[in-house]
């Protein structure tokens, strides 16, 4: 056993292997930085490469590429607050603060050295459970699969913000867009507002991108400045490093949750970071500055997004069934080599599963040191004027977008849930619930109901749903203990002067609750019990909160608008959702490449007055930044009218 | 408006000129060339990973040695990335199509999203699967002859939905008048054969692959007892022992075993077009109609070599190479018999659907 696990090794730090590994790391890397493009985008570039490569290179490159787009994620989240992919969501809200504060530096050094504890403990986890696994993870069936995602739901109690209601609200929206499309049980289309493209259920890259990244560029865009004001880094890297020892129980216990949802097929690992993020705010004591920039929000959901990855390899390597999306795609590649996951080649070829194993905490490491050594001069992009910044951004969240399906739905989708979370964030509707709600919404549906099937009401004394149960109860319980932080930003309810605003959004969400009802209604019975059963207490929320915006005293804890305190001279956000539309319309005449080159130059002329000469440079390395992500992920942009009228050559088709 | 028409003119008249010069009718020749084989599903699924492994050999083979890029248009359970082949796809042989079962399935079904039309494609490649049924033997049921013991009990089923590839098992139960229920909701069949390890699920198929590498240590250790394979077409489409599994009886030679009779009526005549549709023509590769033969038969050359060279049975693996691929007449043969359903038998199958597992289709 151990000269097997030496040798694969040694193997990997042979001739050619080691190159290999470096290039699925620095794809890696760069897909990681890339806002919303995530490791299933970074897998289908290197994906064609590996027909034909010799297995122990293949692997390397591989899982060296799965390995660091988690760390590579956290450039843009800590950064620029805009998620660098579906797995990076949670440390936006500390890490974003902090870079604000000028601890840009520490921030990241505490999510880099996090990132590889937890990737290494990830591939620790992986090389003990991939040879005793079995009967823990045949242990998990859906009834305890559902009371995990109800200790997930459990954690918005301690994300809600000041008002609970809302955030049980937010919650409730969450898990209505999570039902949108075929209906689990019995494949029935719900609340696709007749739409085809709907009926796959929303992306989980565009609602993040649309319900962090929207908002947030918007809202640098109003300030007009760059993102820091000072030029350093701020010093900070040591502090980092200290952070992450001094919380070395936290970044353990959350390599180990990173772990777990990893390891069970079908949660997906865009639920760790949530899950490790709530872990830690419900068990501090001091809970007051998380959503400020309280460092132990950024260790939490950074070492849980690395390790999600070794644990995702265990049910991917045993029995052949990924853990999660990224894993999905290594397993076709490794089909594509010739290899036959499952419990054969546990028993027959160690040697490649120790291949795995030290590829994942190699790349690890490189991963987290290549980070550091590049986060300055990826951090000189925050102190460059935003109006710059915005037009880059904007283009690549539309394109990650677009690539989640290749549809101009996409596209909408991606401005609807924009503008959904605009407005939550100006009238204090927390969106870390929403995007709970969202993620944990099919799975709590599909397993309830399948539970139900298998074990009639039964399931409820399995020994596992019981322990996970008590879990449940006991992190509430200490998370109730000590209170509850205030994530909310900005903006005082005392201060609010127009109230129809906010009561014209809370309108809006009682209407997309009625609609719920109204949809469900025309179901079947498996269909329509969980919308319908959500859509109804969500309402009655709904109106609870319009009633006290409208009647109730003005200063409360539901009263919220940050536009009450802004000032004056600043340009209403509507005038950048005018921007945004009108993009999106002239991309919807001449196709998504014109239209955003048009876009380009008006922007910078505009907002960036940017002289002409630079304004062309600009623009020109935009287009040609797409048309080489055209090419290489085989790709045709959205087309307009132009398109459907004329047969234009690649790449304006 | 008149640019359009005017555009119109000048490609009519660039063609008339292409039909009036000599020699385009020789054998195509694709140097330079880049050909996009459109994939309808997301990267990295069973249908991308045949794409991307027969890509480069295709390649090599065409004459002038092209590129062969996979383009992956996912969404709408591979109907969209079809919709959008059969709208723009031209017939020059640099655009080709594959799909599979659950493109299949909703045609077949008449499915409302469905814009593409299997008459308007011309196949020239289908690469077969296969799949087994098995059961646990705490039924009493040793075999495919004592398949009458399990009438009668209850037996859950870990199903991804009614209408997609688990159509063939679901009906295959109906037939055989067992008392299956599905539970729904199942994200792959890997998760199905976990439901029936954990003792959740006592009946449950995987195709031959997954069969080979994870079922059978489960049948050896007697934890599962197979029943039989779905069996596949030879080359006059009729229905045979699947030769990955000599020693199983295919679904008719087995309920022939079990009630001494040959299973008839239109669930059997639905079951077997949708088990050819789904597994025997489960992967087919098109052209565009219109195609010029030239470039159908260069096709055919060239596939025909990838599949007859000496190692492709080794370089396919057994997620592929399992089985004969029907390369240009044999795969037009298969396809057709598995696209013309009765249409008694399609709206009996719409029907069932619909009353059993409350399936409606567009709405």
């Amino acid at each position: 056993m151990i000269d097997i696990i030496l040798s694969a090794l040694v193997n990997l730090l042979t001739g050619w292997h080691l190159f290999y590994m470096m290039v699925g790391v620095f794809v890696g890397l760069i897909i990681g930085i890339l806002p919303g493009l995530g490791s299933i985008a970074g897998m289908s570039i290197l994906l064609p490469f590996v027909y034909g490569m010799d297995p122990v290179s293949a692997l390397g490159m591989l899982i060296g590429l799965l390995a660091v787009v988690p760390t590579g994620d956290t450039f843009t989240s800590i950064l620029m607050g805009i998620p660098g992919g579906a797995a990076s969501q949670a440390t936006i809200l500390d890490g974003f603060p902090m870079a604000k504060r000028g601890e840009a530096a520490r921030a990241l050094s505490a999510a880099f050295f996090s990132s590889m504890v937890g990737g290494i403990v990830g591939a620790l986890v992986l090389s003990v459970f991939v040879v005793i696994a079995r009967p823990v993870i045949l242990a998990f069936s859906s009834a305890e699969l559902f009371m995990l995602t109800v200790l997930g739901l459990s954690m918005v109690g301690v994300l809600a913000g000041s008002s609970l209601l809302k955030g049980l609200l937010s919650c409730g929206i969450g898990l209505l867009l999570g039902c949108v499309g075929a209906a689990p049980a019995t494949s029935e289309w719900r609340l696709v507002l007749g739409t085809e493209y709907l009926i796959d259920g929303i992306p989980i890259v565009v609602m993040a991108l649309g319900i962090f990244a929207i908002p947030e560029i918007v809202d640098l865009l109003r300030h007009n400045t760059a993102i820091s004001t000072t030029s350093r880094l701020g010093s900070g890297w040591i502090q980092g490093i200290k952070d992450t020892i001094k919380h070395w129980g936290l970044v353990l216990r959350c390599s180990a949750i990173g772990c777990v949802i990893g390891a069970m097929p079908g949660l997906g690992g865009s639920v760790a970071d949530w899950l490790a993020y709530g872990h830690v705010v419900q068990i501090a004591k001091d809970k007051e500055n998380f959503g400020k920039g309280d460092v132990r929000g950024v260790l939490a959901p950074e070492s849980a997004n690395n390790s999600v990855q070794g644990g995702a390899l265990i049910p991917t390597i045993l029995f052949g069934i990924p853990g999660s999306g990224s894993t999905a795609i290594f397993l076709g590649g490794m089909i594509l080599l010739g290899m036959q996951p499952g419990i054969t080649m546990v028993e027959q070829r160690l040697d490649l599963v120790y291949t795995i194993i030290w590829s994942l905490a190699i790349a690890n490491v490189l991963g987290a040191g290549l980070c550091i050594v590049i986060s300055p001069f990826v951090a000189r992009l925050t102190t460059l004027p935003y109006a710059y910044i915005a037009p880059f951004m904007l283009m690549i969240i539309f394109f990650a977008a677009y690539q989640a399906t290749t549809d101009w739905g996409d596209i909408l989708t991606l401005l609807g849930i924009g503008v959904l979370g605009i407005y939550m964030r100006r009238f204090g509707w927390p969106r870390p619930p929403l995007l709970i709600g969202f993620v944990l919404a099919k799975g709590a549906e599909t397993y309830l109901y399948q539970a139900i099937q298998f074990h009639e009401w039964s399931w409820l004394w399995r020994p596992g749903v019981l322990i996970i149960a008590a879990f449940t109860i006991l992190s509430v319980w200490i998370g109730a203990r000590y209170g509850r932080p205030g994530i909310d930003e900005g903006g005082e309810s005392g201060k609010v002067r127009k109230i129809w605003p906010q009561t014209l959004f809370g309108l809006f969400v009682a209407i997309a609750f009625a609609y719920g009802i109204q949809d469900s209604l025309k179901q079947s019975y498996l269909a329509q019990i969980f919308p319908l059963g959500l859509s109804l207490s969500a309402l009655g929320g709904a109106l609870v909160v319009l009633a006290m915006v409208l009647w109730g005293p003005r200063v409360s804890r539901v009263v919220f608008d940050t536009e009450s305190d802004s000032p004056a001279d600043m340009l209403p956000i509507e005038h950048y959702l005018l921007w945004l539309a009108g993009l999106i319309g002239v991309s919807a005449v001449t196709g998504f490449l014109i239209g955003l080159g048009i876009f380009f130059l008006a922007f910078l002329h505009v907002k960036a007055q940017a002289p002409p000469l630079r304004n062309l440079v600009l623009t020109a390395s935009a287009m040609a930044f797409l048309v080489a992500m055209s090419y290489v992920f085989v790709l045709d942009f959205p087309g307009g009218l132009l398109q459907s009228y004329f047969d234009l050559p690649w790449p304006l088709r | 408006m008149t640019v359009v028409s005017r555009r119109k003119a000048l490609c009519a008249a660039v063609a008339l000129i292409g039909l009036a010069l000599p020699g385009t009718a020789a054998a195509a020749d694709f140097s330079g060339k880049t050909i996009e084989f459109t994939i309808p599903f997301t990267t990295g699924g069973g249908s991308d990973v045949w794409a991307r492994f027969f890509a480069p050999l295709i390649a090599a083979e065409l004459p002038g040695k092209p590129t062969i890029v996979v383009k992956n248009v996912g969404g709408g359970g591979s109907i969209t990335g079809t919709n959008q082949f059969a709208a723009r796809a031209k017939p020059d042989g640099l655009a080709i199509l594959g799909t599979s079962a659950s493109t299949q399935f909703p045609f077949m079904l008449d499915d409302p999203r469905v814009r593409y039309d299997y008459k308007n494609l011309i196949p020239i490649m289908l690469s077969p699967t296969g799949g087994v049924v098995y059961i646990n033997p705490s039924l009493g049921v040793q075999g495919a002859k004592d398949i009458g013991k399990a009438k009668g009990k209850e037996m859950k089923y870990g199903s991804q939905g009614p209408t997609s590839l688990d159509l063939v098992p679901l009906l295959a139960f109906e037939i055989l008048e067992l008392d299956v229920k599905p539970v729904f909701g199942m994200p792959g069949r890997g998760e199905g054969r976990l439901a029936f390890e954990r003792g959740e699920a006592l009946i449950d198929y995987q195709t031959s692959s997954a069969y080979l590498r994870n079922v059978v240590p489960l049948v050896k250790a007697n934890k599962a007892v197979p029943l039989f394979s779905w069996g596949t077409t030879n080359d006059k489409g009729e229905m045979v022992r699947d030769p990955t599994f000599p020693d199983l009886p295919h679904f008719e030679e087995a309920y022939v075993m079990a009630y001494g009779k040959k299973p008839s009526g239109p669930a059997y005549e639905a079951f077997k077009s949708f088990v050819i549709a789904g597994y025997a023509a489960q992967k087919p590769l098109f052209l565009p109609k219109g195609t010029s033969k030239d470039i159908i038969d260069t096709y055919v050359a060239a596939i025909d070599r990838v599949v007859k060279k000496p190692d492709f049975k080794d370089k396919a693996g057994d997620e592929i190479g399992e089985y004969t691929q029907h390369v240009g007449a044999a795969a037009e043969r298969t396809f057709n018999v598995a696209l013309n359903i009765e249409p008694s038998a399609k709206e009996w199958v719409k029907n069932w659907l619909k009353t059993k597992y409350n399936v409606k289709l567009g709405e």
